[in-house]
């Protein structure tokens, strides 16, 4: 501990993570408080730069649409877990962050008319379910670049404070009369490897998913759940973590994804024998029904044989009628990903493609107003979550295209605005002696041992056995196998040794921190998942095929408990269930 | 799963075939006091590989030491620009097979930023020289209310080649003028400085010429064409950087 500098900093908000969410929240928070943002990427390095197709909002600038309809699709999309009241906020709220942003100066695609212009994507639909709409905003397919761009320029314009290439590792709780409240963030900084202490009124985490738990998955290295690992270690809750977005169309064997946007623009899934294999499933809406549908009937069709290429291991995305005018043009991003990667040219042939680890509709809970929960209604006052790491929940058991970079905007201007006005009347909570003891004793451990475990061997294991075992289809035979698995993962993790014993840009001692956040998360994902005894949204339970609205209408809420290391999950982690607000649509089938 | 797959079908295709390259990586670790130096690693690739792919291999199976930066692994956040075979590229994007496996492959960090770590250079005064040129909408006009403004497709198309940067320094590292006076704002402060001049919405198009019109702007640009050739976004950056010149002595966009 004594070799290691420690540096000290005070501001009145922290936010951690510097995406879509995190850089939406300073663009409110920075010129009325004191804020830093604390990021381990470089802000355009952060996964909100690769989303590609579009953000919903019912602008109806080119066909009939408005909110309700949205906010209709958001809850039947999400299977019903979705909570009402925060659907409604999302669907009403967009039409605001979509105009915010271009008057912010986002690029997007213009109509004839010079107004923004919108395409079909899944789930999105007029009336109830009537037919597709065009509701989703778009900038080619590169809609998640240009709110990354915007946002950072705004930030620039503001002279938002970053703190680029720190990794935040620990989040310190202090106790304010009898009520436990953050007081800090503790990151590395990756330059020097020194430690630093952020003292804070209000923190707000923005981390983003954690695709990383897979194998195939069309999320960054870098998405390993920190900011959910932080959360769950400091054993406040995780809501609805079981549900996880598997997206239909990842380059095969890649897994890199080709936009919905592709198939809103008129592609269609075949199978081996050129058959469009959707109209059998969701005879309405066909290839744009909601993205667990369309991804378990793909998987579907390569079990029953149907499967294309010298395996039968994949479906077709046909784009060849599209032509190259619209490839070239509405979506040339994908157009060259498929010429990279696979060799294969979208213009002239279909596209191999499978379902891709993509979007964890689960994370840290919060209410409308993104502050973070402790149980099913309590606050922690000044601590604020938005984004892809955290839980409103907008999104239910399956998020519907386009929502999500509406959900860091609506959600992250929420959580940045709430968090100055707090910090009007909060006092800085007061810090314990040594704030940095736990990520000091931490990473001197790490750079101690001499085990003979590799941290990429423990790794790819884990993400093998995601795949193999709770992936978009689960049984409890398969989730009980994972979670042996991962079990002996966490034992092998305990013997790891890392090569880099350095200071600086000591990526080899990060890596083995985020896999440490990744065990634990894959940890409650399989147990939380292995308890919903009932298949909805993502959550594809074979042994209980079908929704369970008796039994299972319900969010799940992880707290852990005890010793990370015992065997068994139930000796460690708590689950309980969080009501479902529902206002107006009562649950129905789910048909399109 | 797809293994699986693979096992239940007897007549299986030949799996494209591992082999090994040789991948020359310039090490630099900033602790040891030592020069940079090449060192030479034997790697297990396929074809398809890609070049992050191998650095990938060698950092979690030979030498955990070997440090660069890298995120999205798709070519769309701009972490992983160097210089392969002497080349500036992102190293997700570049395929092996795309290279010319007869000669050795070598792998170093961009030049003309301060090297930190192995690939890793000092990105700030490449964000600094970006900060410059007023990367931002400045729009005097009020929109309409709870509206957007109007904007239309030729207007929109105008400026969409400089939209596209992911801000990586492929082309900025790429560049003589740059890698001889570090003052110079380079490429990608241009492309990102055109990409406001040019749209129709936006009002100080000429306070941005005149930052670019600095002894260190425009006029140091000698169309040497090195950095549209690195930009792996395909950006027509020395074109862009053309169009800002004749802005200037328009006095207008
Ligand atoms: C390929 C792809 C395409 C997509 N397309 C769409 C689409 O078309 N429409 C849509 O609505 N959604 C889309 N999505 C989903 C959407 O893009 C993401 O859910 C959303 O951008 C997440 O934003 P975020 O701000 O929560 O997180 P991110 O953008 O992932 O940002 C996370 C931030 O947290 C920081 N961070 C993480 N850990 C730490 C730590 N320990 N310390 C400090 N900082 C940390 C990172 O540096 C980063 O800045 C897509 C997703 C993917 C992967
Ligand atoms: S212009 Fe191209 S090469 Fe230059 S920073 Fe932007 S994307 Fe990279
Ligand atoms: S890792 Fe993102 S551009 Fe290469």
């Amino acid at each position: 501990m004594t070799e290691t500098n420690v540096h000290h900093h005070q501001f009145d908000v922290v936010i951690v993570g510097a995406g879509g969410a995190g850089m939406r929240a300073a663009i409110e928070a920075a010129p009325k408080a004191n804020t830093a943002v604390i990021t381990k990427l470089y802000p355009t390095r952060s996964h909100t730069g690769a989303a590609q197709g579009g953000m919903a909002a019912a602008l109806a600038n080119v066909e009939e649409d408005n909110w309700e309809w949205h906010t209709f699709d958001t809850i039947k999309g999400g299977d019903y877990l979705v909570d009402q009241d925060a659907a409604e906020i999302l669907a009403k709220e967009a039409i605001d962050a979509v105009i915010d942003l271009e008057n912010m100066g986002l690029p997007f695609n213009r109509t004839p008319e010079g107004k923004i212009d919108q395409r079909r994507f899944g789930g999105h639909t007029r009336d109830h379910g009537k037919a597709p709409v065009r509701r989703a905003c778009y900038a080619a397919d590169r809609t998640g670049h240009m709110i990354l761009q915007t946002l950072f320029q705004n930030c620039v314009r503001l002279g938002v404070n970053f703190f680029n290439e720190y990794y935040a590792l620990d989040l310190i709780m202090s106790e304010v009369d009898g009520t436990q409240v953050p007081a800090g963030i503790v990151a590395l900084e990756l330059a020097t490897g020194e430690i630093h202490v952020f003292h804070a009124k209000a923190i707000t985490f923005a981390t983003g998913g954690f695709g990383k738990i897979y194998k195939t998955t069309s999320n960054a290295h870098t998405l390993t759940g920190d900011g959910v690992g932080i959360v769950w270690r400091k054993k406040l809750p995780l809501e609805d973590i079981e549900f996880f977005q598997f997206h239909p169309t990842g380059l095969a064997g890649l897994g890199i994804l080709l936009t919905e946007g592709a198939r809103g623009e008129g592609a269609i899934l075949r199978n081996a024998s050129g058959e469009r294999f959707m109209e059998r499933y969701a005879p309405t809406i066909k290839d744009l029904a909601p993205r667990d549908i369309v991804a378990r009937c793909m998987v579907q069709e390569v079990r029953e044989g149907r499967g294309a290429g010298p395996y039968q291991d994949y479906v077709l995305l046909d784009c060849t009628h599209l032509g190259a005018e619209v490839l070239e043009t509405k979506l040339p991003d994908i157009t060259e990903f498929a010429r990279t990667y696979l060799g294969i040219d979208p213009v002239v042939e279909p596209v191999p493609v499978m379902p891709t680890a993509h979007y964890a509709m689960g994370g840290i809970p919060t209410n409308n107003n993104a502050e973070v929960l402790s149980d099913n209604d309590t606050i922690v006052p000044g601590l604020y979550a938005a984004g892809e790491c955290a839980c409103v929940s907008v999104h239910g058991a399956n998020r519907l295209g386009t929502n999500s970079l509406l959900d860091i905007n609506v959600f992250g201007k929420r959580s940045g605005n709430n968090a100055a006005e707090y910090v009007k009347t909060a006092e800085f909570p007061p810090l314990p002696e040594h704030p940095e003891k736990f990520v000091v004793d931490m990473l001197q451990s790490f750079r101690d041992a001499t085990g003979t475990e590799s941290v990429a061997a423990i790794r790819k294991a884990l993400q093998e056995t995601m795949d193999a075992n709770a992936q978009v289809f689960r049984t409890d035979e398969t989730l009980a196998q994972v979670s042996k698995d991962i079990h002996g993962l966490r034992q092998r993790f305990a013997n790891v040794s890392i090569h880099d014993k350095g200071k600086r840009f000591n990526t080899d001692l990060l890596e083995a921190v985020e896999l440490g956040f990744l065990l634990d998360i894959a940890e409650v994902v399989v147990y939380a998942a292995r308890n919903r005894k009932e298949s909805r949204g993502g959550h594809m339970r074979e042994d209980f095929p079908n929704r369970d609205d008796e039994n299972y209408l319900k969010h799940t809420m992880a707290y852990l408990t005890g010793d990370p290391h015992s065997p068994d999950p139930a000796d460690h982690i708590k689950l309980d269930w969080k009501p479902v607000v529902i206002q107006g649509y009562q649950p129905m089938e789910r048909k399109y | 799963m797809s293994n699986d797959v693979i096992e239940a079908t007897p007549e299986a295709p030949v799996a494209p075939q591992a082999f090994t390259v040789t991948l020359n990586i310039r090490r630099y670790d900033p602790d040891s006091g030592e020069e940079a130096h090449w060192q030479a690693f034997d790697v297990d690739v396929f074809p398809t590989d890609r070049i992050l792919d191998a650095l990938h291999k060698i950092k979690w199976e030979q030498d955990g030491s070997l440090t660069f930066r890298r995120s999205c692994a798709h070519g769309v956040c701009g972490s992983d620009a160097m210089r392969i075979n002497g080349r500036n590229r992102l190293a997700c994007k570049t395929l092996l097979k795309d290279l010319d496996l007869a000669q050795p492959i070598y792998v170093e960090a961009i030049k003309g930023l301060p090297l930190e770590k192995d690939l890793v250079v000092d990105m700030e005064p490449f964000f600094a020289s970006y900060r410059e040129v007023q990367p931002f909408l400045q729009a005097h006009s009020v929109p309409p209310k709870d509206k957007e403004r109007i904007q239309s497709v030729a207007d929109r198309a105008r400026f969409d080649d400089t939209t596209k940067c992911i801000l990586c320094a492929a082309c900025t590292s790429s560049c003589p003028v740059f890698w001889t006076d570090g003052q110079y704002f380079g490429p990608a402060a241009i492309v990102n400085a055109h990409r406001f001049i040019f749209d129709s919405r936006d009002d100080e198009a000429k306070v941005r010429l005149d930052i670019l019109n600095d002894k260190e702007g425009v006029w140091r640009c000698r169309t040497t064409f090195n950095c549209t050739e690195a930009c792996p976004r395909g950006i027509q950056i020395t074109a862009a950087i053309a169009e800002v010149k004749q802005a200037i002595i328009r006095g207008h966009r």
